[in-house]
């Protein structure tokens, strides 16, 4: 259903300039992948906090108000940047499991980091309950298999 | 080196890991998704260095409670590192990137243990402050700059523009070492 729609990035300016260049793919791969450090340090700064372990002396809601900016940064310049990958080569992506198994789980992992995890973060203080240790868990493992996915797209 | 090299590459083991169907991809994606755990833990450290985030957290307790999992996913960095260079040595040692990426790790692993041995010992004198010793926060920046280009470089290795066997221009042919591999 949606493969006229790959067909169609294929063909625009921007597809073709990106098909055609050598260097764009590698270049814009290996910003995603520096932006992707800063997003898992993001993230687990504050996950191993929910876990109850890492920065045990500070409150989860302060660190949680530290991480935000760079994680809602890391996650823009990410999907920007993956963006550009996808246009680069639509048609290779359609016909890729681990493609679609990341675009379905991807819109689930920021669901759930900003409003679930955002929401128990503000309300949490010093104490990792059963509760942040869930979120936190959760949030690695979503998280985990979107980056696995997007790793194992070159492999297929 | 490239002679130990070539007798690395022919072992039984470094054959039948590179062409492993599932190894080969599954220690490759341990070493990019573990780049999260600890170049995102050293960055955050980093920046915390350099001010730019967790003011209120004392460095020390930053270091303390962080860069465990930092030198622990770097564990897992190198073991997984290491095997894939030895699934392909010699290749990985004539490639213009690998070379980058092994110097820059020299540097980075130089400014780690810099900042441990002079400025990290008196943290407690400065953790509290506003602004940060320079010394501290030049190790931060150098750190950063270090580990994007490391990882920018461990991405590149994969391309094959410059490979000794394509003929590269004359400056990459000399610092590839590619007159000892081609003869």
């Amino acid at each position: 259903m949606l493969l006229p729609f790959f067909e169609w990035i294929e063909t625009t300016s921007v597809g073709e300039a990106l098909a055609q260049s050598i260097w764009s793919f590698a270049i814009i791969e290996s910003i995603h992948l520096v932006v992707l450090c800063v997003l898992g340090g993001s993230l687990l700064i504050v996950d191993l906090r929910l876990l109850g372990v890492g920065l045990k002396s500070q409150p989860i809601d302060t660190l949680g108000a530290y991480a935000h900016r760079w994680a809602v940064g890391a996650a823009i310049l990410m999907i920007a940047t993956g963006m550009l990958l996808m246009i680069s080569e639509p048609i290779k992506l359609y016909y890729n499991t681990s493609f679609w198994v990341k675009i379905w789980t991807l819109p689930v992992a920021l669901l759930f980091t900003f409003t679930v995890r955002k929401r128990v973060i503000r309300r949490a203080g010093m104490k990792a309950t059963w509760r942040t240790r869930l979120v936190g868990g959760a949030s690695i493992a979503v998280w985990f298999v979107v980056a696995a996915a997007g790793r194992w797209i070159g492999f297929s | 080196m490239h002679g130990f090299l070539e007798w690395l590459d022919a072992t039984p083991w470094s054959i039948a890991l590179l062409e492993s169907y599932w190894m080969w991809p599954l220690i490759e994606s341990t070493h990019v998704l573990t780049l999260g755990l600890f170049v995102g833990t050293a960055a955050f450290n980093d920046f915390r260095l350099l001010g730019w985030t967790m003011k209120s957290v004392p460095v020390s307790e930053v270091t303390g409670r962080i860069l465990p999992w930092t030198r622990a996913s770097f564990v897992v960095m190198a073991i997984t590192g290491l095997l894939i260079f030895y699934s392909d040595p010699v290749r990985y040692y004539h490639n213009i990137f690998f070379r980058f990426k092994v110097l820059l790790l020299v540097l980075a692993g130089l400014n780690a243990f810099w900042f441990h041995r002079r400025i990290h010992r008196s943290v407690e004198e400065w953790d509290h402050l506003e602004v940060l010793p320079r010394a501290a926060r030049r190790a931060g920046a150098m750190s950063l700059i270090a580990w994007a280009l490391i990882v920018i470089s461990g991405r590149l290795v994969a391309y094959s523009w410059f490979n000794c066997d394509l003929g590269p221009p004359a400056w990459f042919d000399w610092a590839q070492g590619c007159s000892i591999w081609i003869q």
